[in-house]
């Protein structure tokens, strides 16, 4: 959780200098002028921050039975239980609230850990070339071929079977096993063009190591780049952790949204018209993802002028002229 | 030519790891898939006998080495003989995937199939309208769509369509109480109707990608001499369009076939599921909620070659569709 909140406040950070030193720092300026960037960490940032304080959002514990009278212990929305309460009996905006913390964390590590793989193939393989970039470009492309959920289901089912699967960073570590290869491609193309620039081939003259080279000279200026591919992974192990606890592969006793959706479809809460178990969980996965792709396309906004909507180049020229 | 065959090199070492994975995966786990087995039973006391039968139904051989396992393996594989399903004993994993697979490509097929038509000419229209109303208003609605995960679209749309309204089925592939599988009417027309709420789940929410494909590349092609050329000439204005701009703006399209392929099919997995479809992603449900391994590593072996054959596919329609790539400059 820490650690999703770090991102966040880097980004906050880097908005609040862009504010402080007025003038310089154009990429910071842009990201708090461009709409879809500021719009999408914003709710990023709602989400972080509800999970972080979950306990002063909600009286109930997420697996406590708080309805334990009356027919169904499945109430709908009401003041009381904003979103109802599950099958058993429990408070459904706790789950959610409480939820969150394990889907943010679960996307998060398989992010970090698949973007660093996805750095390290990607640059490697393009900046020593040869036998080494066919090997790695072989093994990026085999993954990249290979159907992702399928296997993510077949591995993680397994690690569930045997002892080890029994937490969550089983699933981070599955999801970061089979998420990483786009980024490794996307990384590998770029690199290619820097690497033939002046400055590396003077870091090259002035005998730099290959790993220094790599790190310190090409990787800062692809720094847009890795971070729209940590957002893409970001997005796509969000939701496949979803999934894989829909189906049942997760640790289903403790309240995640996807585990909230498993518990719903067992119990035929659709069936039976109780759709205040399945909506929330869906829009908060929905919402999520939905404004970490905003962030995405804000990234790409920057990087490629063309794709900007005419409207917002017409104010931008606007203001310009005034 | 030399390209075509140095794809299809690479298209049988990825076909070689995957059946390598399915190999090496299951036997980096600790227990071995008799005592999986044996757990499942439930008994307590079995004989010796009992285990050596498991063993040799299973087609599992502790004594031979990893080397040997292997090629027994490949070997069996290739023959086609992907061993005994235990959660369905005694029916062949090969016979599931059989009965299963049609329905699995007719869904992921003509999803795709709509979901490319109605996405690139929204994209084309929206590049060619860029600034419009729906050139800004379409593409975060859509984004929102692609967030939603599948199986949630499923639930949604049964929900409504199937449960409340009534519209269309919302489980099976087809009325298993009226109607008998084969080419007779009735059948036709009821698969028909049960794959609607399927099909469109999956439509939905692919669509995002081949708009934003198309439209971000027709916006670059737009720009290009020779689109103000064919304007010059007077050239009617959906011949420009879809001659002159979209044409060369299709091919990025193509190449992202491979990834929007592996979309549909994961999202095809989960729809089953939801929908209760007789395809293999309802077979892998199975499989993972009974523990059959057998069968969980069948349903990834013919994903992964479906897979694998589709992307072959779409290479060679990018080379039909470019010459450069043709005459091996690229």
């Amino acid at each position: 959780m820490q650690a999703t909140n770090l991102t966040d406040q880097n980004l906050e950070t880097a908005t609040f200098l862009s504010s402080a030193r007025k003038g310089g720092r154009g990429v910071f300026r842009a990201i708090v002028a461009n709409p879809k960037i500021s719009f999408g960490v914003g709710v990023v940032a709602v989400f972080v921050l509800a999970a972080i304080a979950a306990p002063l959002l909600t009286p109930y514990d997420p697996s406590a039975h708080v309805i334990t009278t009356g027919v169904s212990r499945s109430v709908p929305p009401s003041a009381a239980h904003i979103f109802g309460t599950t099958g058993l009996g429990q408070d459904l905006f706790s789950q959610i609230l409480y939820g969150a913390r394990i889907s943010l964390v679960i996307g998060f590590v398989a992010a970090i850990g698949s973007t660093l793989l996805q750095v390290l193939m990607g640059l490697t393989a393009a900046y020593f070339g040869g036998i080494i970039d066919e090997i790695l470009s072989l093994i990026t492309n085999i993954f990249l071929v290979l159907p992702g959920l399928p296997l993510t289901i077949v591995l993680a089912s397994l690690a569930k079977a045997s002892s080890v699967g029994q937490n969550e960073l089983t699933i981070a570590i599955v999801l970061l096993f089979t998420s990483w290869s786009y980024g490794a491609r996307v990384l590998r193309a770029q690199t290619l063009s820097i690497k033939e620039r002046e400055f590396v081939s003077a870091a090259r003259a002035n005998g730099e190591s290959a790993l220094r080279i790599i790190f310190v000279e090409i990787l800062p200026n692809e720094i847009a780049l890795v971070a729209s591919t940590f957002v893409g992974t970001f997005v796509y192990a969000i939701g496949a952790e979803v999934a894989l606890e829909f189906l049942g592969l997760g640790d289903i006793s403790s309240p995640s949204w996807g585990v909230i959706l498993y518990w719903a479809q067992v119990n035929g809460a659709l069936i039976v018209g109780k759709w205040w178990q399945f909506v929330p969980a869906g829009l908060c996965v929905a919402v999520l993802c939905a404004s970490l792709t905003f962030v995405n396309f804000g990234i790409d906004e920057l990087a490629n002028p063309n794709l900007r909507s005419e409207r917002l180049m017409k104010k931008k020229k606007k203001s310009v002229v005034a | 030519m030399r390209f075509l065959l140095r794809r299809a090199g690479f298209y049988l070492i990825a076909l070689w790891a995957a059946l390598s994975f399915n190999f090496v995966i299951p036997r980096l786990m600790p227990g071995n898939p008799v005592t999986a087995y044996l757990a499942k039973l439930q008994t307590t006391n079995i004989t010796h006998a009992q285990i050596l039968a498991i063993q040799k139904m299973l087609g599992f051989n502790p004594d031979a080495s990893i080397g040997q396992q292997y090629v027994e393996y490949l070997n069996a594989v290739l023959h086609g003989d992907l061993g005994i399903a235990t959660s369905q004993y005694p029916t062949r994993v090969g016979d599931i995937l059989a009965r299963s697979l049609p329905w699995t490509v007719g869904l992921v097929g003509s999803s795709l199939f709509l979901s490319f038509l109605i996405g690139t000419l929204i994209g084309m229209v929206m590049a060619w309208k860029r600034g419009s109303w729906y050139d800004t208003t379409v593409p975060p609605l859509l984004t929102f769509f692609s967030a939603v995960p599948y199986f949630w679209m499923a639930l949604a749309l049964a929900f409504i369509f199937g449960v409340n309204l009534g519209w269309f089925p919302s489980s099976d592939g087809y009325d298993v109480y009226t109607t008998t599988p084969g080419w007779n009417l009735d059948f036709i027309s009821s698969a028909v109707q049960h794959s609607i709420l399927p099909v469109v789940t999956l439509v939905v929410g692919s669509l995002a990608q081949w708009v934003l494909t198309m439209r971000n590349t027709m916006v670059t092609t737009l720009s290009e001499d020779y689109v103000l050329m064919a304007r010059a000439k007077g050239l009617p204005e959906r011949r420009t369009m879809f001659n002159y701009a979209a044409r060369n703006a299709i091919l990025p399209s193509v190449t992202s076939f491979s990834i929007s392929l592996g979309l549909v099919v994961s999202g095809s997995l989960l729809t089953e599921i939801v929908f209760n479809y007789p395809g293999i992603g309802y077979a892998l449900y199975t499989a993972v909620f009974q523990s059959d391994y057998a069968l969980l590593e069948g349903c990834f072996m013919v994903i992964a070659l479906a897979v694998l054959i589709a992307n072959f596919a779409s290479e060679l329609v990018y080379v039909f569709l470019d010459p450069r790539v043709r005459q091996g400059r690229s």
